[in-house]
């Protein structure tokens, strides 16, 4: 495939050539979609969710097929429904949705559709749908409806008129709830209702809140045609906890995340919007940058194609070890003879490279279950002074040296506080644990940052991430306008703190005026403002009499510049006063 | 089969269902040719009267009432629930497939006015004229007001303009005279069905229920305990009958035991009375759905506490979520000028008397939440959350996801993009329950508290009034 587009580039043959023909960096980016492919299928094939689902499908088995039985629900037509509690992570439902829709299309019905409230504005278009979806799903259906109007009532006739297999229940998923026009669903219930003798409805509602959402939305009357049943999904936290111990927690998976990018995307997650989604996507997103931006990340792979690649290190790249400072740490304790080699003999580093890459993987190896050990010893005591979850553990394995802090002598503490003159058998043995556990946690939860060759595997760049995941797009905005050179690089716009240069654009100069003002800003003393900060740059070449010539000119610029300001954000028109802007936002310089 | 009649001016009448058809036909008649001969009747070509209007609360057998005479009577109809009819073309389609066949109703034009409506029915009835009245029956009328104004008037006098033998009989709920559009128009004839009465005929209907296996006295006796429970709170026929069937079962367990005799009502009533309350408190509000009920009815030696649906109350939000919706309920119900005061380290003095003003002592409950802008919502959420936030994309948009969710509103149309207004809508217990678990500084607690004190005689208040509402309503 490489020789093939390289043939076409002529010149640039040899250089993209040896880039490409280096089996090295082809690892690497094997490496990277490799992995990108595992993170992926362990959170497609999540079985978190199994449960409910199953259960689910159940309800709707139970329902959709038994309904004959139980004459007097039918009497009541009320319409089984349930209410699948969530949690306000909606970002991670369309997962949990899309598994529903092919569990109960694989396994209970194939009349199985899902509505989104913005495609609902009123309820012919929720029937439509539905009757689409079946429609679609059922070519002979098609054949029945002759009369092809958008009437439902009429659909529903020749629906139920025809051969059409009846046990079959018509599922309707409702995947946002809360965000229905509560008319739309009222209207909806009621005509289904009608109909729930022919047509076996099911609802499954998908609620973020709480299942008293149902009451708030639909009046008595309505909620009385229904025959709720409560389901509940995992929480989020425990689906974190879990994708944690696939991808974070494991020795299998060879990329790392330093203890700072872990609480940076933990915090994404705890601070902003619990959704697991979004934080494997930082997790993919890191990987990304570790892989673009670390040229030693070729190394971080599984065991065997590790220690293949350090064999084969190009010079470039046993420089760069060398300038790892993991390993320089490393060099310093070593023999004076020992660091000479190292610094000058490159195969002597590819083997020791190898060494150091197995000490690494086998650090992982111990590290992970040992972790598992104690945390399953800690998260029990009251206050958890270790943390609740094992991240949070984690985090503080890999950050610094655990035996040191304050929290892990007070634990071991409360594990052998009451320990009295005459220890009974049970004292004995428990001190011993402790001890055992004790030189455990000081020989394998090393902090990972110790670790020669570290930086192979982990990501540390947390600022970036933050910048990248968490952005600021008002502050870009604000920087962008009160230091054009922070942006533009251009030497004529360095200037001192609060003052304002003429070289700058015309929409900073504007925004930097408008900081002086207060709410409302007179558009007259604006471009007077404007106007003397534009001659204050002329005054040096021009003479006074050129000035009135550009004076339409620099009108038109202040414009400009003003609605682009209305554009941004930052000030509107008002009624209160017409010759007057509002401003948007508040403080000023 | 027995159908159950109530009509105004005449007392509830219990019919058998063979003779029924002379005592409709004579009920119908006198109805609706109210102030023609009586004779008319089997006369087809005497014209019955344009429109009659009947009104009830829910389930008091307007609809049954209805359709079983035109049922029995095989007359000819066009029943149409006025839900379903979203346009009124979906109105004249059902209309005209009943009388005229699916055919007819293919003629209609893509969106059929009110006059395509009577040109083709005037062409289709001139092809088979009506040998007896036709009957169009309109379930749930009150949604016509929404649909075109001129549809209603034209329905009531829709005899006049096709020429036809045709009656228009509107079901609703509500009275005429929220109906009457301003211009003025036909009156119809009115019927009230009132509210069945608790001593003769909710036990009456509700004991043709009774179960094969009993006899029909028990269930009788039976019925009279469920009323005296459910009486005081829900008159709705159609939810009795589902509370009574629901329960029935664990009313008999003590006979199939062999513990109690039929006679023994007492023993009966002592069994099921504290069973019928929980009934009550959760099938009745639909806090369980009637399987869940049914299946702890079964095994109820487990003693399983059922999970009604209010218990689950609690949402776990993300961290800044919770403050800014902290935020939102302080800017709602705190007035604007109050918050330097309660956000300001250094606020400066503030003189006692006038610092509420007269109408801002009375009822910042009672009037529910104000709106606000977005930067007041920001600034009080950056005086209250207990570290620096910085500004970033994620907070403004939990801003919208919490709008999606329902917990704000945001109002206002007009100016949505540069300065949104938005209104919190969650209760004091939520937001309470909310600042209890986040609220690990105590600065936010004494906020809270000092902005609550000032609306914590209201809330009082307001929660006696809304007892006393809700006794109201149940009454």
């Amino acid at each position: 495939m490489g020789n093939c587009s390289n043939e076409h580039r002529g010149t640039s043959f040899s250089a993209s050539a040896a880039s490409l023909s280096n089996p090295l960096i082809c690892s690497s980016i094997n490496t990277f979609f490799f992995l990108d492919k595992y993170i992926f299928s362990q959170v497609i094939q999540d079985q978190l969710n199994k449960k409910v689902l199953d259960s689910l499908a159940e309800f709707i088995k139970k329902h959709g097929l038994g309904c004959s039985s139980d004459n007097w629900r039918q009497r009541a037509r009320e319409i089984p429904t349930a209410a699948l509690m969530l949690g306000v992570n909606v970002p991670d439902h369309a997962m949990t949705f899309r598994s529903l829709c092919n569990l109960l299309q694989d396994s209970v019905t194939p009349f199985v559709v899902s509505v989104h409230a913005k495609e609902c504005a009123d309820p012919v278009l929720v029937i439509n749908l539905t009757l689409v979806c079946q429609a679609t799903l059922t070519i002979r259906i098609i054949g029945l409806l002759q009369k092809s109007t958008q009437v439902f009532p009429q659909r529903t006739e020749s629906l139920t008129n025809s051969d059409f297999p009846q046990s079959l229940p018509v599922v309707v998923i409702f995947k946002d709830f809360e965000a229905f026009n509560s008319q739309v669903l009222q209207d909806f219930i009621l005509i289904c209702s009608r109909y729930t003798q022919e047509l076996p409805f099911i609802f499954i509602f998908g609620i973020a809140t709480s299942p008293s959402a149902i009451q708030h939305r639909l009046p008595h009357s309505v909620s009385s045609l229904l025959c709720i049943e409560v389901f509940h999904s995992l929480s989020c936290t425990q689906h974190l906890a879990s994708v944690f111990d696939k991808l974070i927690l494991n020795s299998q998976f060879p990329f790392k995340l330093s203890s700072r990018v872990i609480q940076v995307l933990v915090g994404i997650f705890l601070y902003h919007d619990f959704s697991v989604q979004n934080f494997v996507k930082g997790l993919q997103f890191s990987m990304l940058e570790h892989f673009k931006s670390q040229p030693l990340s070729m190394l971080c792979c599984q065991k065997q194609e590790a220690l293949l690649s350090a064999k084969t290190l190009s010079k470039k790249n046993v420089e760069r070890i060398r300038h790892l400072p993991s390993f320089m740490r490393y060099v310093e304790t070593q023999e004076p003879q020992e660091q000479v080699r190292l610094l000058t003999n490159d195969e002597h580093v590819k083997e020791v490279c190898q060494k150091l890459l197995k000490n690494l993987h086998k650090y992982h190896k111990n590290y992970y279950p040992i972790l598992q050990c104690l945390h399953s010893l800690t998260s029990s005591l009251p206050k958890f002074p270790l943390g609740k979850h094992i991240r949070e553990l984690h985090v503080s394995c890999i950050e610094k040296n655990l035996w040191e802090t304050e929290e892990y002598d007070s634990t071991l503490l409360e594990k052998e506080s009451r320990r009295t003159k005459r220890m009974n058998p049970f004292e004995v043995l428990r001190s011993q644990v402790i001890e055992f556990i004790d030189s455990l946690v000081r020989e394998y939860l090393t902090p990972a940052e110790l670790q020669p060759l570290n930086e192979v595997c982990y990501y540390s760049s947390s600022g970036v991430l933050r910048q990248r995941l968490n952005v600021t797009p008002r502050t870009s905005i604000q920087a962008a306008l009160s230091h054009p050179f922070y942006y533009l690089q251009n030497e004529s716009l360095k200037t001192d703190a609060g003052t304002i240069s003429s070289a700058a654009p015309d929409l900073c100069i504007v925004y930097k005026l408008h900081l002086e003002c207060g709410r409302l800003i007179n558009l007259y003393d604006w471009l007077e403002a404007f106007l003397t900060v534009m001659s204050a740059a002329e005054d040096q070449d021009t003479n006074s009499e050129e000035c009135g010539k550009y004076d339409s000119l620099k009108h038109a610029r202040f414009i400009q510049a003003v609605s682009e300001m209305e554009f941004l954000g930052f000030i509107k028109s008002t009624k209160q006063k017409t010759d007057h802007v509002a401003r948007l936002t508040w403080g000023g310089c | 089969m027995k159908i159950h009649i109530c009509l105004t001016g005449i007392k509830t009448i219990i019919l058998d269902c063979n003779n029924i058809s002379q005592y409709s036909v004579f009920l119908i008649n006198s109805a609706l040719m109210n102030r023609r001969d009586i004779m008319s009747a089997v006369n087809p070509d005497q014209y019955s009267y344009p429109s009659v209007f009947i009104y009830g609360h829910r389930a008091t057998g307007k609809s049954h009432v209805v359709l079983s005479i035109m049922k029995d009577l095989e007359l000819p109809h066009a029943s149409v629930d006025c839900v379903e009819c979203v346009s009124s073309g979906l109105l004249f389609h059902q209309v005209l497939s009943a009388f005229f066949g699916p055919d007819a109703a293919a003629l209609l034009p893509r969106c059929p006015s009110l006059s395509d409506f009577v040109r083709l029915y005037k062409q289709m009835s001139s092809n088979s004229p009506a040998t007896q009245t036709r009957y169009i029956i309109l379930d749930r009328a009150e949604r016509m007001r929404d649909m075109d104004f001129s549809l209603l008037p034209a329905l009531l006098r829709l005899q006049e303009l096709v020429n036809d033998n045709v009656t228009v009989i509107l079901l609703s709920e509500i009275v005429w005279e929220k109906f009457r559009p301003n211009t003025g128009c036909f009156e119809p004839l009115l019927f009230h069905f009132p509210d069945y009465s608790k001593g003769k005929s909710l036990v009456q209907i509700l004991s043709w229920d009774h179960h094969p296996s009993y006899t029909p006295e028990l269930y009788a006796s039976y019925i009279n305990i469920l009323l005296g429970v459910f009486f005081s709170v829900c008159r709705d026929l159609r939810e009795l009958r589902h509370l009574a069937v629901l329960n029935f079962s664990k009313f008999c367990e003590p006979l199939e035991k062999g513990e109690a005799k039929e006679s023994d009502i007492h023993k009966l009533w002592k069994n099921i009375e504290p069973h019928l309350q929980r009934a009550m408190q959760t099938v009745y509000l639909r806090e369980v759905s009637s399987v869940q009920w049914e299946q702890q009815q079964m095994d109820e030696k487990e003693a399983t506490t059922l999970r009604v649906l209010s218990a689950h109350a609690h949402i776990e939000l993300p961290y800044y979520s919770k403050f800014l919706l902290i935020a939102a309920y302080l800017a709602s119900f705190n007035p604007a000028r109050t918050d330097r005061r309660f956000f300001l380290k250094s606020h400066g003095k503030i003189r006692k008397t006038n610092f509420l003003k007269k109408h801002e002592k009375t009822s910042n409950h009672l009037l529910g939440p104000k709106p606000f802008p977005l930067d007041r919502l920001m600034a009080i959420f950056y005086s209250v959350v207990d570290s620096r936030v910085a500004p970033t994309a994620s907070v403004f948009s939990q801003i919208s996801s919490l709008v999606t969710l329902q917990l704000l509103s945001q109002v206002g149309h007009d100016d949505q993009l540069d300065s949104p207004k938005y209104k919190c809508s969650v209760s004091l217990d939520f937001i309470l329950a909310i600042s209890r678990c986040v609220c690990v500084c105590v600065r936010l607690l004494d906020l809270l508290a000092l902005s609550l004190v000032i609306q914590s005689q209201v809330v009082r208040q307001e929660r006696s009034l809304f007892t006393a509402v809700s006794n109201l309503h149940l009454l």
